[in-house]
């Protein structure tokens, strides 16, 4: 018989049980069922990037992973960028460069940007547009997110 | 999306088992699962998750004996691997153009393969690459070309209670170099109108051997055995290149969609194939 299905995880670096279904999305997971409600659901389909998350050390849109298959993984979310209320020099960057209008591809961009600067310290624009390229947005046009990210380069080699 | 079981199998024993015993799929990287799942396209009872089975995450490269490249190693895994990334740059084009960075986090060539899409964008390039494919199911275990991996759009040849296993790639043969090339409207994240996978092997200014497969211009990724037969013994030069890519449009057989027409498919494998070549000819020289 149906039944829900136990999971233990670690998010953001926080041990997390829950229980779902063996159909539900993490992502549904994430803001459904655990609460944490930063990563967005765009598509649900796996194109626009708004639920992307680090998943065992790679960044997946969680849409397009099941829940129970976070049992015994490492995610990290959105919610887990900034250390306390300092932010994160690539949130900083996205803030001070603008680079959000309507801001529900945000959280996607910037778990994205940050794995990209950990991954390639210092990417050209083309690298910044072709690893981006999972992300969409619908409001910037694009310009103002790959200044901030040029500017989130700058600001994590300075650091 | 109806109510779905999941089973992790940690063995290909208990994957066959657990896939035979119903209405089941096996899950890898799941970005095409999960989306034909949520759009009711297919309505297993079962997802079977066989990422844990140690044969499918295999990724050994030995000079000798080519490539192992487990069915569930994602796209990143691949070309994150400076080894394999640079022993077959052909297959690093196709895994790095797949989906977007967070696609390819999750999905695997393995699992390109066995979705079996006429635009697989592995397929082609694992064809000119002479991949083989190993299937392990009920009966024991069988092994077949790539080529004959796919036998119409969406259907391959695995069995019930079948799974791909692995690819096994030979190793490069010195002097030979591959190439995957798709033509889409935009820059990424997009379905192939026509691509190309294409491999030469050269010795004395001539074509020793030579493979080229299509996508996007048949219900299958196309293998056209005599575009690159028409190469052995040839010298390496424009006229040459040109014989192939003109058999390749020949032997494409599209259809007109929202994608192309018939005629601008048969044009792209034709340009295609010979934009291929020549950057395959350029790695064979630095091989």
């Amino acid at each position: 018989m149906a039944s829900k299905t136990h999971v233990q995880t670690t998010i953001n670096g926080e041990s997390i049980d829950f229980l779902c279904e063996p159909r539900q999305s993490l992502l549904e997971c994430l803001r459904d069922v655990i609460g944490l409600t930063g990563s967005k659901e765009g598509c649900n389909d796996g194109n626009c990037g708004a639920c992307t998350v680090v998943f065992d050390g790679k960044i997946v849109t969680s849409c397009l992973v099941l829940g129970v298959e976070a049992e015994g993984k490492e995610i990290t979310t959105i919610e887990g960028i900034a250390s306390g209320s300092e932010l994160h020099p690539v949130q900083q960057a996205f803030l001070e460069n603008a680079a959000l209008q309507c801001g529900i591809c945000t959280p996607g961009f910037i778990v994205a940007t940050k794995a990209l600067l950990e991954h390639n310290p210092d990417p050209t624009e083309h690298q910044i547009r072709f690893w981006l390229a999972n992300n969409l947005c619908r409001c910037t046009g694009y310009d103002k997110i790959v200044r901030a990210v040029q500017d989130a380069a700058r600001r994590m080699q300075e650091a | 999306m109806k109510w779905i079981d999941y089973a992790k199998a940690d063995s290909i024993e208990k994957a066959i088992e657990l896939i035979g015993s119903g209405e089941a799929r096996a899950l890898a990287g799941g970005t095409d699962l999960l989306v034909n799942l949520r759009v009711r396209r297919l309505q297993p009872d079962l997802v079977v998750d066989v990422k844990s089975i140690p044969e499918l995450n295999q990724l050994n490269y030995d000079q000798s004996d080519g490539l192992t490249l487990g069915a569930a190693v994602s796209c990143f895994d691949i070309y994150s691997n400076a080894e394999v990334a640079s022993a077959y740059p052909g297959l690093i084009d196709a895994a790095s153009l797949i989906g977007g960075t967070q696609i390819q986090g999750r999905a695997s060539i393995g699992g390109n393969l066995c979705n079996a899409a006429p635009s697989g964008d592995s397929i082609p390039v694992l064809i000119a690459l002479g991949a083989i494919a190993n299937v392990a199911g009920p009966n024991g275990t069988r092994q077949m070309a790539v080529e004959e991996f796919c036998t119409g759009p969406g259907r391959n040849v695995l069995g019930d209670g079948e799974i791909l296993v692995s690819l096994s790639i030979p190793a490069p043969a010195k002097n030979s170099g591959a190439q995957y090339m798709r033509f889409i409207p935009r820059n990424e994240m997009d379905i192939a109108v026509a691509g190309t996978g294409v491999s030469v092997e050269l010795g004395n200014g001539t074509f020793k051997s030579a493979r080229i497969a299509l996508a996007s211009v048949a219900p299958t990724p196309l293998f056209v055995k005599e575009a690159g037969d028409a190469l052995i013994g040839k010298p390496v030069n424009d006229e040459s290149i040109q014989v192939a890519a003109s058999i390749a449009k020949d032997a494409a057989k599209p259809i007109t969609d929202m994608r192309g027409t018939v005629e601008y498919r048969k044009h792209l494998c034709e340009v295609l194939t010979r934009r291929g070549l020549k950057i395959a000819i350029e790695r064979a020289k630095e091989n």
